[in-house]
């Protein structure tokens, strides 16, 4: 890729709500993922490996946790004279300012931004998802085909596309037709949120969806379908690797879950393919002569002391003796004490779970969750993650 | 909060007895603690004492040091003003290179010349240890010394090869010797020593002119009695790793909690090469209890008593006991090792039993395959 002429805007604000107590001071794509991640390593990481150099990330919701994590684009080679990564909130102007309303509307707030580098192609993407692709071969793609805004789109099973933006498409991979979450899905294609423009056409699509009251604003809900309806030239193009919305809970931890697998389809020791993050600089973890640890990934600085089975441990994370941590997540910094037991649950950053206390269990349907920071006492009771 | 004191890092003719861990790399950057090189623990100290300027004096095998340190980025050493420097030996001709350090200093004197600190820091890459050194410059003015070194109290001497020092009531050192001197004491040099940067100049210049080029012995030994030369006394962990016996005997060390929790935090955090490895994956079916395992790793077997360093993979049935595997390092199906070191990406093939002694590890070279 040459030098920008192709640039991504990255979408970052999001509240990511369904997550609960675990985005009550962060934005959904600083919630931790992996072991060591945040949930916008992959995306940026997935920039910095298809040569990608300018990515401008649009903030809006608690953003503090996310810049800190951002810093100047160093983690992932972003730091550059030339381009590298800018941080973009709304932002006032002489005649007043607004939030980011929609997708579509904080790039459109940006535009000035995008005509600064004046690229020929603009990437948009989303902090929210998990997966490791090269946008490289979707704008190879997007050039072949001569297309005027590619989607990458993923077959999801027919039982769920209900809940995505569903693409039916003909044999040459074109758009015919754009349905967001159908009742009566005619394909199972599901848009990925990673739409490849051609600029011209995304400026000139941005400035009539803002000049349009009736629209929210959205790229999956009114550009998109405007284009199609207009006859532009939309395609698709197919990706076949992991890819996860961790919106919820339940996604969360079932994405974090899928790491342990004897063979992850989403490969994380992949030296072609490194998600680069912070570093948080800790001490290799320690594993002492009381601990047990099975089918589980534990990052530096963690201290195990007890057992863990089919776990994910961050860095810092700790686990005195005795206690049993079982197909939970411990996120950075997070303590738990001696003889406690931990099952099917998420303890949040720096959250403690002092000496013999109970988070979750194996017959909960629910994932029990600890908030960031927050104490679990003995016999206090669990604060229940916030209804879905 | 930025002391007056510029620091130096001296690798010239370092005390080397580590067999084939420096085959191709110099003491500085042996790898230890399962993700860092020796030379970090002095750098991040300096660092964390707030000394804004680092000289690296290189000297031999220096290629993996300018690998480790880059820019210095990793210990915000990348500055607009001041930050790290790396000198490499100043070769007029062939023989320049057997020189000694003071004759290295003096052709980079423009360093020292240039630094706006009225204090010098010389130390060594080898020294284990976290030391603060805002701490040891507060002690030289108070006593109005005009060196100190800092030293620690050891029960019976360390198993590296260090000088040691004799003491006065007042702290004042009146005796040093190299490690194989006869000299009966409890005291070892930790080769660091604090300075005023005239002082430094005129020994350096003055021992020159004379015809002598080594720092220590023709600076500061031949001088006990003409200048104050006092003895900071450090309290904290130390390893002096520059043979061996001593890498392997401090390393299995670090599994001791009291040990580690002091060594790599107090009074700050050991910095080091950021490598990005995902986190370690124990399979079902792993043992692993008293180690330390660094990010990267993927075990299926057993290991205990062991330092595993980033990215190693454990087979199953592969037993590794109290022994060291550097980065990548591959033990295969049911592969044993015991009392070993392995370097860097070393591969033990299936089944392959490796056996070394307490007192003396296996050692294998980087890249051997087993």
């Amino acid at each position: 890729m040459r030098k920008n002429e192709c640039i991504a805007m990255l979408l970052a604000g999001g509240e990511g709500r369904r997550l609960g107590v675990l985005t009550k001071d962060l934005a959904k794509p600083a919630v931790p993922f992996g072991g060591k991640y945040r949930i916008i390593d992959f995306t940026l990481s997935n920039c910095a490996h298809s040569g990608i150099e300018t990515v401008g990330v649009l903030t809006q919701y608690q953003p503090l946790v996310l810049t800190q994590h951002l810093g100047i684009g160093s983690p992932w080679g972003l730091d550059r004279r030339e381009g590298g990564m800018h941080v973009l909130p709304p932002y006032v102007r002489q005649k007043g300012g607004t939030w980011y309303k929609g997708t579509a509307n904080a790039i459109y707030q940006n535009l000035g931004f995008i005509e600064r580098y004046d690229p020929e192609y603009v990437l948009i993407i989303s902090g929210d998802h998990i997966y490791k692709m090269n946008y490289d071969l979707l704008l190879e793609s997007h050039k072949k085909t001569g297309a005027d805004a590619t989607i990458a789109v993923i077959s999801v099973p027919w039982a769920d596309a209900g809940r995505f933006g569903i693409l039916s498409v003909d044999e040459e991979g074109r758009v015919s037709e754009f349905a967001e979450k159908p009742k009566k899905p005619n394909s199972n294609l599901a848009s990925m949120g990673v739409y490849m423009f051609t600029w011209s056409v995304l400026r000139d699509a941005l400035v009539r969806d803002e000049a349009n009251r009736q629209s929210s604003n959205d790229f999956g809900k009114d550009v998109i379908p405007t284009l199609l309806a207009e006859g532009a030239r939309l395609f698709s193009y197919r990706f076949d690797g992991y890819w996860k919305d961790v919106g919820t809970i339940d996604s969360l931890w079932e994405a974090n879950m899928d790491l342990l697998e004897e063979k992850p389809s989403l490969r994380l020791n992949d030296r072609s393919w490194r998600i680069f993050s912070a570093n948080p600089n800790q001490p290799a973890q320690y594993v002492a002569p009381t601990a047990s640890v099975q089918g589980s990934l534990i990052n530096e600085g963690c201290v195990v002391e007890g057992v863990v089975n089919r776990s994910v441990l961050f860095n810092g994370a700790r686990v005195g003796e005795g206690s049993l941590v079982e197909d939970s997540i411990l996120m950075p910094g997070a303590v738990v004490g001696k003889n406690a037991r931990i099952v099917r649950a998420i303890v949040g950053e720096g959250a403690v779970v002092e000496d013999g206390c109970q988070v979750g269990a194996a017959d909960e349907e629910e994932i029990a969750v600890v908030g960031s920071g927050e104490t679990i006492r003995p016999k206090a009771e669990l604060k229940e993650a916030e209804p879905v | 909060m930025k002391l007056p004191l510029t620091g130096v890092i001296n690798l010239i003719h370092e005390a080397d007895e580590m067999e084939t861990l420096t085959a191709n790399r110099c003491l500085a950057t042996v790898p230890f603690g399962g993700r860092y090189r020796l030379i970090d623990f002095v750098l991040s100290s300096m660092v964390n004492s707030g000394i804004p300027r680092v000289a690296v004096f290189a000297h031999r095998k220096f290629r993996s040091l300018m690998d480790h340190l880059g820019s210095g980025a990793n210990w915000d050493l990348h500055r607009k003003q001041s930050g790290l420097f790396v000198l490499p030996p100043s070769m007029e001709d062939q023989t320049d290179f057997g020189k000694g350090d003071l004759y290295h200093f003096y052709r980079h004197r423009d360093y020292f010349a240039r630094s706006a600190r009225d204090y010098v820091v010389i130390t060594r890459s080898h020294m284990v240890c976290n030391v603060d050194f805002a701490r040891v410059l507060e002690q030289h003015r108070d006593t109005g010394a005009d060196i100190t070194a800092v030293c620690k109290k050891t029960d019976g001497g360390v198993p590296g090869l260090a000088r040691k020092a004799k003491l006065d009531e007042a702290g004042r050192i009146v005796e040093m010797q190299d490690h194989f001197g006869r000299l009966d004491s409890d005291v070892v040099s930790m080769e660091m020593y604090v300075l005023s940067k005239e002082l430094l100049l005129d020994l350096v210049e003055t021992s020159l002119a004379q015809g002598r080029d080594h720092f220590v012995r023709h600076s500061i030994l031949s001088r006990l009695n003409r200048l104050n030369v006092r003895a900071y006394m450090y309290e904290g962990v130390l390893g002096v790793v520059n043979n061996v016996a001593a890498y392997y005997r401090h390393s299995l060390e670090l599994l001791r909690p009291e040990v580690w929790k002091e060594l790599f935090f107090k009074p700050g955090a050991i910095y080091t090469k950021v490598k990005d490895e995902p986190p370690t994956h124990y399979r079902s079916g792993a043992k692993v209890s008293n180690s330390l395992i660094a990010n990267g790793c993927d075990i299926e077997g057993t290991v205990t008593g062991s330092i595993l360093f980033r990215g190693v993979k454990v087979a199953k049935g592969a037993v590794i006991r109290n022994s060291i595997v550097m980065q990548n390092g591959i033990v295969g199906e049911n592969g044993v090792l015991d009392n070993c070191i392995l370097d860097k990406e070393v591969e033990i093939r299936p089944s392959q039993q490796l056996r070394g002694s307490e007192d003396s590890p296996f050692i294998a070279l980087k890249r051997k395959v087993i």
